[in-house]
């Protein structure tokens, strides 16, 4: 319980308001709640309350087969139904030892990687209109459109994809559709520069987020904040640099960090700003990737009955939220013993009371957007 | 208006009643006139065209089913709020509630009152103008300030807070710039500050010297402060306060809040024009009629050129801070407000009867400042990428 920010008058008898925000409120990016405590504009404490969007993915996951339960990956986090997928099914190709095929490997690259984008999109559109700026985020879904537009090419389905299989990927990437995603990628690289005129270096946006709720590195670290929050705090730490899987290795990119750039390392602009480099960031993998894809088939031999030996295995992938973890326990029958997801949004909720002491209720919204939680990422 | 109901009287139309019953009658005429002819549409059209202007911003369509290009779509919504369930919650204030849109109607109506539409069109020309519009646009605080309490909900009353606070320190900025044009034209009257100008934009009060130049800009933001425009429209932030004071409002009242608000924008561009802009002047023509039909129309379009401005930042910035907005009002715009009423006073002195070289190099300045915006737009439209359309197999 921090202290009211201002002193108490003995004449004027003051009260602290208890808030609820959410789970019906507009930008609280889908059902989240926060139990606020202000006096007036500043807050005293927000308290996360999650669990509205809990749908027991992983108690699922122990009734469904290993290939059955890739399309419930999907809705772990809807928003990156890709990256799921290849956690789940790095998972259960490392407990039975399966090979992917090259292809197989540079398809899931590019799916991913148009995945993050659209991902990024979503976050920094939305961040433009919780901070009122409503054109920004209707420019950012036009581009997201493209994506989704390429992604029903690739893989049949917008949102939930179900694409990434044990083993490879479900359909392989045409010629025709590499060619669409090149041209969508040349169109996209110069909308980063408009959408950065736009909204990135207006006045009254930096005002609103520079040195806003700051995140120390020592923070970060303590709350085990992952993926672009973590980098936004100036640690360079990327799952697909340090603990490298597909064929990152081979690829030539750069992993954006915070570097305090309109006010404190750490504020809310940085980690604004790290997604807005990572948008760039995926379209030179995605570039790479086209270039380097080799002939052969997309997905290797898999038995339908897949029985992976009895075993633990806990993978990693950097999804837009971060480090995406799946255990999964293998009891050698048809059906997983345990999975269990870990996911970014769910300790970036933690910070959001220790940060919230002090800030307006604007602010509070900032920081939100700025976490770029997801709601049901947090609750699975 | 006065005057042409007090011939009407000489020539005898109105014989053995009272004068004050025709003047109440006229009064309840013009107000009707007024509002049902030119008030309602024109806040339903401006509801229509911003958010067509909006849709084409964001590479979206916008309303285009009502009517040719959706124009009759504000009637469609009208006709639908109507009909929907006038919503008063149980544990709101039962007096308060069902009473604050109106009086934030009434305080944006009666602005009507002293704005002109040509020489001769003018409701009732008081000598107080000026004064009178600012004291009934403070009415609508009180309305806002109702809404926001006696809702009986959190977010209202933050946003009704907000809104107190931000209308009453715009309302300085905004007064202090009427100050500097009132020192110059001598009058409050809003007909004798237009005549105190000339159809030349070298003869209006924005270019008369540099301090109105400034208080121009500082009236125009502070009036969209206190209109609850973009930037500054915090207290019905829907990103932060669901809807602020109108979150319990449904049906036709939740409306008379965007009636007002919208219907606020032309009252804004109006007051603009009349103090700053000329107001209806036009060269003469001699025809009585058609110079008549003239100033109303130049009188409108110069009024409406704010309007879109307002639609324009509105799709183009975020929104400030409540803390951001209270120092831009009290640290950077009410001290350049006063240094405009005292630049503007000196001037006076130092040039009594004006200075005809220093209104055309503001002139000039002003045309130099509007081709440098242009071309900056011009460059931002060349740059920006129209929607992609890859026609997926659909």
């Amino acid at each position: 319980m921090s202290e009211a920010v201002y002193p108490q008058s003995e004449v004027f008898h003051t009260e602290d308001m208890t808030i609820s925000v959410g789970p019906q409120h507009p930008s609280t990016h889908g059902v989240l709640r926060f139990v606020v405590r202000t006096d007036g504009e500043v807050i005293g404490e927000a308290i996360p309350d999650v669990g509205y969007l809990h749908r027991s993915i992983e108690k699922i996951g122990e009734k469904c087969t290993y290939h059955g339960y890739v399309p419930y990956t999907d809705r772990a986090d809807y928003l990156a139904a890709m990256f799921a997928n290849q956690g789940f099914c790095m998972a259960a190709e490392k407990l039975a030892a399966t090979e992917v095929t090259r292809r197989g490997e540079f398809c899931r690259v590019i799916a991913c990687e148009l995945n993050r984008i659209a991902s990024h999109l979503i976050s920094v559109g939305t961040f433009g209109q919780d901070i009122g700026a409503i054109t920004p985020f209707l420019h950012a879904l036009r581009e997201r459109e493209t994506i989704n537009d390429l992604m029903e090419e690739i893989c049949g389905a917008r949102l939930t994809y179900n694409y990434i299989r044990i083993g490879g990927v479900g359909y392989d990437i045409t010629q025709e559709t590499c060619d669409k995603i090149l041209t969508f990628l040349d169109h996209f690289d110069p909308i980063v520069d408009e959408y950065n005129r736009l909204l990135s270096y207006n006045k009254i946006y930096i005002e609103r987020l520079a040195n806003v709720a700051v995140i120390t590195k020592e923070e970060a670290f303590q709350y085990n904040l992952v993926g672009p929050n973590l980098r936004a705090s100036g640690i360079k730490w990327d799952i697909r640099r340090d603990i490298p899987y597909s064929v990152y290795p081979e690829l030539d990119f750069e992993v954006p960090v915070g570097h305090g750039e309109k006010g404190t390392l750490g504020d809310c602009y940085d980690r604004y700003w790290v997604r807005m480099q990572e948008l760039q960031e995926s379209s030179k993998i995605v570039r790479q990737c086209l270039k380097m894809m080799p002939k052969g088939p997309a997905i290797s031999k898999v038995p339908r009955k897949f029985k992976p030996p009895a075993g633990e295995v806990y993978v990693r992938v950097e999804a837009p939220r971060g480090d995406m973890g799946y255990y999964v326990v293998s009891d050698g029958s048809e059906y997983p013993y345990r999975v269990r997801i870990r996911t970014g949004s769910f300790t970036a909720m933690g910070i959001i009371d220790k940060l919230s002491r002090g800030i307006m209720v604007a602010d509070l919204i900032a920081l939100i957007a700025s976490l770029d939680v997801d709601a049901p990422e947090i609750d699975r | 208006m006065q005057a042409f109901v007090d011939s009407l009287i000489q020539q005898g139309y109105f014989t053995g009643m009272p004068t004050q019953v025709v003047y109440a009658i006229a009064m309840i005429a013009a107000a009707f006139a007024v509002l049902s002819f030119f008030v309602a549409p024109l806040a339903g059209v401006t509801s229509w065209l911003e958010r067509r202007v909006w849709a084409r911003m964001q590479s979206r369509v916008g309303p285009n089913r009502v009517g040719p290009q959706g124009i009759l779509q504000w009637l469609a919504d009208g006709i639908k709020n109507l009909l929907k369930e006038d919503l008063i919650p149980a544990a709101a204030d039962q007096l308060l509630f069902p009473l604050a849109p109106y009086i934030v109607f009434i305080g944006f109506l009666c602005t009507f009152v002293v704005i002109p539409f040509g020489s001769n069109l003018i409701v009732a020309d008081l000598d107080i103008g000026i004064l009178y519009l600012l004291a009934v646009t403070s009415i609508v605080v009180v309305g806002i300030l109702m809404a926001g309490w006696s809702s009986n909900n959190k977010w209202s009353l933050l946003g009704g807070m907000r809104s107190a606070a931000q209308i009453v320190s715009y309302e300085i900025p905004a007064g202090l710039a009427v100050l500097s044009i009132i020192f110059l034209a001598g009058t409050m009257s809003t007909q004798g500050i237009i005549k105190n100008q000339g159809w030349a934009p070298w003869d209006w009060y924005l270019f008369n010297n540099p301090f109105t130049f400034i208080a121009f800009f500082l009236y125009f933001t502070a009036a969209l402060a206190e209109g609850n425009r973009t930037p500054f429209d915090i207290p019905e932030a829907e990103s932060e306060l669901v809807a602020g004071y109108v979150t319990e409002y449904s049906g036709m009242r939740f409306l008379f809040f965007f009636f007002a608000e919208w219907g606020n924008l032309y009252v804004i561009g109006a007051v603009a024009t009349i103090l700053f802009l000329g107001g209806w002047q036009v060269p003469a023509v001699g025809d009585g009629l058609i110079e008549g039909v003239l100033q109303f129309v130049v009188f409108f379009l110069k009024a409406y050129l704010w309007v879109f401005v307002a639609m324009w930042v509105r799709a183009t910035l975020p929104r400030v801070r409540v803390d951001q907005l209270m120092a831009l009002c009290w640290k950077y715009m009410v001290p350049l407000s006063f240094l405009c009423v005292i630049g503007t006073a000196a001037w006076m002195v130092v040039f009594p009867h004006g200075n005809r070289w220093a209104s055309v190099g503001m002139f000039v300045l002003g045309v130099v400042i509007l081709l440098l915006f242009f071309g900056r737009v011009r460059y931002q439209i060349r740059h920006s990428k129209p929607e992609l359309y890859l026609r997926p197999y659909i």
